[in-house]
C-alpha cells in the first residue's frame, strides 16, 4: 500500500475508533428503550479519568488497563445520572443526558484550566500522559491504535450477546415494550433499563479513554467534535445492529476525514458532515417509516 | 447595594427574555402532545437569519428573517412528526443537529472562519416613561429592549387563547387524548404542526434577541442549549403559560447570577456559572414530577384516526 | 309514506384485500330503536363508521331524511344529525363533562355558558351529570351518559350506540336501553349495535342482522324470536350445548390462595381490600366486575405478575397469564412468533438462550393450539387477533400446567376463535388446572365458570350463579344470603 493510501487508511480508522465505540453505546441504549444522547458528556468523562490516571501513574504497567477501566466507569457513572433521574424522578434522558454534555464540557474547561492543568499553565490541556498508558501502535509509521482491536471486539460480543443470552433479550425485550417485557416476561424493566444506561455510558466513557490513550495522550477542551451526536447517525444507519455499527462508523469516519479535506483544499466548511449525519438520520427515519407504511398496507 | 440588585434584576429579565418565548412556543406545542427537540434547532437558525437580515435590512427585517428560519425548520421538524408519524425524539435530535450543521456552515461561508467580530445592528433598549421610575424595578422591568415588552404581552394574550376559545381547548385536548378530539371533528394534524409552527416563530424570535437584543454578534452554537432549556422551562411551569413565564425568571435569575457574585468578588470558576442553568434544567425536571401533570398524550407518535 | 331517518344501500368497503362489507343494506325509520346485530367481526361497527362519516364506502348511498349525502368527515355526519357513541369512549378523562362536552365548538369559549348548556341537555334529557366532574372520575356509565349528551348537545336526531351495554351491569343496561324508548318515543331515532340478542329483543322494534359483511336477515323485532336470530347470526344454535360444559372436576386441592391480601396503587390508592380467595384444581371462576372496580389488580395478583401490598399469596412458581390488551401487555408484535414464546419466562432465564430447543416448543405450539398465519419466524404483528390469542393462550399453558388466569378471553375475536378459547379453557379445567375467568359479558362468564366472584370498590364477594344477583354485587348491593346454594356458602 502506499504511503499515501495507508495514511489515508490510518485517518479514517483513527477516526471511526471512537465512533464505533460511541456508535455501540448508542445502539445499545436504544435498543433498550434508552434515549442516550449523552454521549458526549460520557466520552468527556472516561477521558477526563483516563488522563488523570495516564499523567498520575504515567510510569506503571497498570497505567493503561486502569486508565481504560476507569474511563469506562467514569462514563458509566455520568450516565449513571441521567438513569436515576429518569427512573426516580421521571426525568426525560433525552434532556438530562443532553444537559450532562454540557456539564461535562464545562467540568473539562474547569480542570484543564485549573487543577489539572499543565505546570507550565499556559495552555489549557493537561500534561502528556506516561509512556506506560499510550495504546500500542498496530502499524508502524501510522496512528492506527489498538483501540479499533478494542472496538472490534466489543462489537462482536455485543452482537453475541444480544443474540444468545438471557440478558441481551431482556434489554431487547424491554426497548421493545417494556410492558409486555414486565407482564409476560417477569422481566424486571427498572433494573434493564438502568443496566442499558450504565453499560452504554461505560462503552462511551471507554471511547474516551481510548481516544486519550491511543490519539491525543492528553486532556483538552473541545476533544469530542461531537463525536455522541454522530454517534445516533451511526447507530441509526445501522439500524441499531452491533456488527452495523461498527461499519457504519467507517463510513462516518471516512466523511469525516473527507469533510476536513475539504476544509482545507477547497474552503467548504467541515460542518457539512453534521449536515451530512442529521440528514441521514432523517432519511432512515422516513425509508423505516414507508417501508412500516407498506406492511400496513398489505396487511 | 441597590446597584447591585437593579443590575441583578435587569440581566435576569434580559437573560429571561429569549428564553421565555422559546418556552412559550414550546408550552404550546406540548400542550398538542408535541416534544419539540428540534426548537435548538429554530432559535439558531433564527439567530443566523437575524445576523444575515439586520445589517443590511435593518433589525426591523432581521426580527422577521429569525421567525421565518425558526419557522423553516419547525416545519421541518412536523413533516416528520404529524405527517409521518416519525418518532419525535429522535427527528428532533437529527432536526437540531441538521440546522447546528447547516448554520455553521453557512456562517462560515459567508464570512469566513477568520472569527473576526463580526458586528450587527442592535436594537437599544427602549424607556417606558412613567412605570420606569418606580424604584428598584421599574428600571429592570420597563427599560428593556422592544423584544421583552412583545414577551410581556404575549404571555398573558396566550394564557387567555388556551383557556378563552375553542381553538385552545381544542390545542389542550389533543394533548391529552387526540383520539377523543378527532372523535369531536378538531382537525388534530393541522392544529398540530400549527402548535409546531408557532413554536419555530417563537424560537427564531428567540434567537433574533440573543444576536439583536444581546450579542451583537453570531457565534456558532450560541444557542447553547437554550432549545433544551425551554423544554425544562415549560416542565417547570407546569405547562401553564404564566407559571412558563414564571419559571424563565427562575432561570434569568440563575444565570444573572453571576454578575452578582462577581460584583460580590467570590473565586468561584467562571465554568460553575455558565453550568449553572443547565444543572438547574435537571433540578426543574426533576422537581417537576412529569408524568402526572404532563399533558398525557405528550410525545406519543400515534395519530388519532 | 314518511321517509327513513336513515337509509344505508347496497354499502361496500374493502380494507387491503379484505372485504369487510358486501352490499349491506339498513333502513331505520324515524322514531324507532332499530338493533343492528352481528358477532365480532360481522362488520357491524364498520357499517355505522360509514353512516357516521368516519369511513368512505366503496359502494352504495347513505341516505338522510331523503336527502342522499356524501360524508366526508364525522363533523359532516354530525351536521346533519347524526350521533355517535363509540364502544370505547372518546372523551378527554383529564377534562370535565363541559369541556368534553364543548370540545369541537368554534370561537370564544366561555366556563359558565359551557356549564350551563350541560345543565340544560342534562335536565331535558333526564340523562344526569355533573359539569364540574372530570371525566376520569366518573363511573362507565356516567361517562356513557356524558358521551349521549354530547351528542345530544350538538343536535343528533339520529343517536348510533356501539354496544353499549357491554360495560354496563344488568341494571344499568335496562336503564339506558329505557332511556333508549323514550327518545324513539319522542322522535328521535336510535341505532343499536350489539351482539346481544336479548337486549335487541327486548328493546328493538326492527332488527337487522349481518354476518361476515352481509345482511342475512332483515326485519320487525317482532317476527323475531332467539333461536332464529342466533341461527342467521352463528350458522348454529349450540349455544345451549356449551351450558351444560359445566363441570364438577373440582378436587378441593387449593392451586391459588389469597388471604387478606389487600393492595395499593402507585398514587396511594387501595385498589384491592383485603380479599380472601381461593381456586382449586379443575375449577374455572369466573370474576365479575364492573371497570375499575379492582378486578384488574385481583387477577394480576393471583397471576403474580404484581405484588401484594399486605396478605399472604400461594401461588405456585409460574401462573399462566392471558392480559386484556395482548398486543400491549402479552406480545411484543414486531418480534417474532419464536421470540414471543420465548418471552415466557424471559425474567428469571440466566446464561444462553436455547433458541434451537424454543424453535422446537414454538412448531409443536403453532401445530396444537391451531396458531394460523405463518411459520415460527414470522413477526407477531402479522397474526390475526384471534391467533395472536391463541399463541398467548397455548404459550401461557405450556408454562404452566397447573394454574391459569385470563382477562376479557374474547376481546376482539369472533365466533369461532372465541369458540376454540373457550374450548382450550374448558380443556386444561378438565385436565385438572385451576382456572380463573374475568370477562364484561356476563353471558360468557356464565357460560364458562363453575363459579363466580364479584369484586366491587376493591372488595371481593362470592355470588350465586344468577345473572341478576351477579349484576347487583357488581354494584355493591349485598347478596341475599338466601340466594346462595348450599355447597358454595
Amino acid at each position: 500500500m502506499t504511503g499515501e493510501a495507508l495514511a489515508l487508511v490510518s485517518d479514517v480508522l483513527v477516526r471511526a475508533t471512537p465512533l464505533a465505540l460511541t456508535g455501540l453505546a448508542v445502539a445499545i441504549a436504544f435498543r433498550g428503550g434508552v434515549w442516550n444522547i449523552g454521549a458526549d458528556g460520557q466520552f468527556l468523562a472516561g477521558a477526563t479519568l483516563a488522563a488523570w490516571i495516564g499523567v498520575m501513574l504515567g510510569a506503571t504497567h497498570a497505567a493503561l488497563p486502569l486508565a481504560l477501566l476507569t474511563g469506562a466507569a467514569a462514563g458509566a457513572a455520568w450516565a449513571g445520572i441521567a438513569g436515576i433521574l429518569r427512573s426516580r424522578f421521571g426525568v426525560l434522558e433525552v434532556i438530562s443526558t443532553i444537559m450532562l454534555n454540557f456539564v461535562a464540557a464545562f467540568g473539562v474547561s474547569y480542570l484543564v484550566r485549573g487543577p489539572l492543568q499543565e505546570p507550565t499553565h499556559v495552555y489549557p490541556q493537561t500534561s502528556s500522559i506516561g509512556t506506560a498508558a499510550e495504546l500500542p501502535v498496530l502499524v508502524p509509521g501510522t496512528r492506527i491504535h489498538a483501540g479499533v482491536l478494542i472496538a472490534l471486539a466489543l462489537t462482536i460480543a455485543a452482537w453475541w450477546a444480544m443474540r444468545h443470552t438471557a440478558a441481551g433479550f431482556r434489554l431487547r425485550a424491554t426497548g421493545a415494550n417494556p410492558f409486555a417485557a414486565r407482564s409476560a416476561g417477569l422481566v424486571d424493566a427498572e433494573r434493564v433499563t438502568m443496566r442499558a444506561f450504565l453499560l452504554s455510558g461505560a462503552l462511551a466513557g471507554l471511547a474516551g479513554a481510548v481516544e486519550v490513550c491511543g490519539v491525543t495522550y492528553a486532556l483538552y477542551e473541545n476533544l469530542s467534535p461531537g463525536y455522541g451526536y454522530t454517534a445516533i447517525a451511526v447507530a441509526l444507519l445501522a439500524r441499531l445492529n452491533p456488527i452495523g455499527t461498527f461499519v457504519a462508523a467507517i463510513l462516518f469516519g471516512a466523511l469525516e476525514v473527507a469533510a476536513s479535506a475539504l476544509q482545507r483544499e477547497a474552503a467548504i466548511p467541515s460542518t457539512t458532515a453534521t449536515v451530512v449525519e442529521a440528514t441521514v438520520i432523517l432519511a432512515v427515519i422516513t425509508v423505516a417509516d414507508w417501508r412500516a407504511r407498506r406492511v400496513e398496507r398489505a396487511a | 447595594m441597590t446597584g447591585g440588585l437593579e443590575a441583578f434584576l435587569q440581566g435576569t429579565i434580559r437573560t429571561a427574555t429569549p428564553l421565555a418565548l422559546a418556552a412559550m412556543g414550546e408550552t404550546i406545542a406540548e400542550r398538542a402532545g408535541v416534544i419539540n427537540i428540534g426548537l435548538e434547532g429554530s432559535i439558531i437558525a433564527g439567530a443566523l437569519a437575524a445576523t444575515i437580515a439586520a445589517p443590511g435590512l435593518g433589525v426591523g427585517a432581521g426580527m422577521v428573517a429569525a421567525m421565518a428560519a425558526g419557522l423553516v425548520v419547525a416545519l421541518l421538524f412536523a413533516l416528520f412528526v404529524v405527517t409521518l408519524r416519525a418518532d419525535q425524539i429522535i427527528t428532533g435530535t437529527a432536526i437540531s443537529m441538521l440546522a447546528l450543521g447547516a448554520t455553521g456552515t453557512i456562517y462560515r461561508l459567508l464570512y469566513g472562519q477568520m472569527g473576526a467580530a463580526l458586528t450587527v445592528p442592535t436594537i437599544g433598549t427602549m424607556r417606558i416613561p412613567g412605570i420606569s421610575t418606580i424604584p428598584i424595578v421599574g428600571r429592570a422591568l420597563f427599560e428593556q429592549p422592544a423584544v421583552t415588552y412583545v414577551a410581556y404581552v404575549l404571555v398573558p394574550l396566550i394564557a387567555w387563547w388556551m383557556y378563552r376559545t375553542h381553538a385552545g381547548l381544542a390545542l389542550r385536548a389533543i394533548g391529552e387524548s387526540p383520539e377523543a378530539a378527532a372523535a369531536s371533528g378538531v382537525r388534530v394534524a393541522r392544529l398540530r404542526t400549527l402548535a409546531i409552527a408557532v413554536d419555530g416563530l417563537l424560537g427564531g424570535l428567540a434567537g433574533a434577541t440573543l444576536v439583536l437584543a444581546q450579542a451583537g454578534t453570531f457565534v456558532e452554537g450560541m444557542s447553547a442549549g437554550r432549545g433544551f432549556i425551554a423544554i425544562a422551562i415549560v416542565a417547570l411551569g407546569r405547562w401553564q403559560p404564566i407559571g412558563v413565564a414564571l419559571a424563565a425568571l427562575v432561570f434569568g435569575a440563575a444565570s444573572a447570577l453571576q454578575y452578582f457574585f462577581q460584583a460580590a468578588g467570590t473565586h468561584a470558576p467562571y465554568q460553575l456559572f455558565l453550568a449553572l442553568p443547565y444543572l438547574l434544567t435537571l433540578v426543574a425536571l426533576a422537581t417537576a414530577r412529569g408524568r402526572s401533570i404532563a399533558p398525557a398524550a405528550l410525545a406519543r407518535a400515534e395519530e388519532a384516526e | 309514506m314518511t321517509e327513513p331517518a336513515l337509509a344505508l344501500r347496497e354499502i361496500t368497503k374493502r380494507f387491503g384485500s379484505t372485504l369487510a362489507l358486501d352490499h349491506a343494506s339498513l333502513t331505520a325509520r324515524s322514531g324507532t330503536v332499530h338493533a343492528l346485530l352481528g358477532e365480532n367481526g360481522a362488520g357491524k361497527t364498520t357499517l355505522m363508521r360509514i353512516a357516521f362519516g368516519m369511513l368512505h364506502p366503496d359502494g352504495g348511498t347513505l341516505t338522510v331524511e331523503g336527502t342522499e349525502r356524501h360524508f366526508r368527515t364525522a363533523s359532516d355526519a354530525i351536521g346533519a344529525g347524526i350521533g355517535m357513541v363509540h364502544q370505547h369512549f372518546t372523551l378527554v378523562p383529564a377534562m370535565t363533562v363541559a369541556e368534553n362536552i364543548a370540545l369541537g365548538g368554534r370561537g370564544a369559549y366561555r366556563p359558565r355558558d359551557a356549564r350551563e348548556h350541560v345543565r340544560e341537555a342534562s335536565t331535558q334529557s333526564g340523562l344526569a351529570i355533573d359539569p364540574d366532574a372530570r371525566v376520569a372520575d366518573l363511573p362507565v356509565s356516567a361517562q356513557q351518559r356524558v358521551e349521549i349528551l354530547k351528542a345530544l348537545a350538538r343536535g343528533a336526531r339520529i343517536l348510533i350506540l356501539d354496544e353499549p351495554t357491554a360495560v354496563l351491569t344488568p341494571a344499568e343496561s335496562r336503564e339506558l336501553l329505557a332511556r333508549l324508548r323514550a327518545f324513539a318515543e319522542q322522535g328521535g331515532t336510535a341505532i343499536l349495535i350489539t351482539h346481544k340478542l336479548r337486549d335487541a329483543l327486548d328493546v328493538a322494534d326492527d332488527i337487522t342482522v349481518l354476518r361476515h359483511g352481509r345482511i342475512v336477515w332483515s326485519g320487525l323485532a317482532t317476527e323475531a324470536s332467539e333461536s332464529t336470530l342466533v341461527e342467521t347470526m352463528v350458522g348454529t344454535s349450540d349455544r345451549a350445548e356449551r351450558e351444560s360444559a359445566r363441570s364438577r372436576s373440582a378436587t378441593g386441592e387449593a392451586v391459588l390462595a389469597l388471604r387478606d391480601v389487600s393492595v395499593r396503587n402507585e398514587r396511594g390508592r387501595v385498589t384491592l381490600e383485603r380479599a380472601n380467595v381461593v381456586v382449586q384444581s379443575g375449577e374455572i371462576v369466573g370474576v365479575a366486575a364492573v371497570e375499575g372496580s379492582g378486578q384488574r389488580e385481583l387477577l394480576r395478583v393471583l397471576a403474580g405478575r404484581i405484588a401484594a401490598t399486605t396478605g399472604r399469596v400461594a401461588i405456585p412458581e409460574y401462573v399462566g397469564f392471558v392480559p386484556e390488551d395482548r398486543q400491549r401487555d402479552a406480545l411484543i408484535p414486531d418480534f417474532s412468533i419464536v421470540e414471543n414464546v420465548a418471552l415466557r419466562g424471559a425474567g428469571a432465564r440466566r446464561g444462553r438462550i436455547a433458541w434451537n430447543a424454543l424453535r422446537g416448543e414454538t412448531t409443536s405450539l403453532i401445530e396444537h393450539y391451531d396458531v394460523r398465519g405463518g411459520a415460527p419466524s414470522v413477526r407477531a404483528r402479522h397474526l390475526s387477533g384471534g391467533n395472536q390469542q391463541k399463541l398467548v393462550v397455548g404459550r401461557e399453558l405450556e408454562g404452566a400446567q397447573s394454574a391459569l388466569v385470563v382477562e376479557n378471553p374474547s376481546r376482539g375475536l369472533d365466533f369461532n376463535a372465541t369458540d376454540a378459547v373457550h374450548g382450550r379453557l374448558h380443556a386444561a379445567r378438565d385436565a385438572g388446572a385451576a382456572v380463573v375467568v374475568y370477562s364484561p359479558d356476563l353471558d360468557e362468564l356464565l357460560a364458562l365458570a363453575d363459579r363466580v366472584i364479584v369484586v366491587h370498590a376493591g372488595r371481593v364477594s362470592d355470588a350465586p350463579l344468577d345473572r341478576e344477583a351477579i349484576g347487583r354485587a357488581m354494584l355493591g348491593a349485598t347478596v341475599d344470603r338466601a340466594d346462595t346454594p348450599p355447597e358454595h356458602t
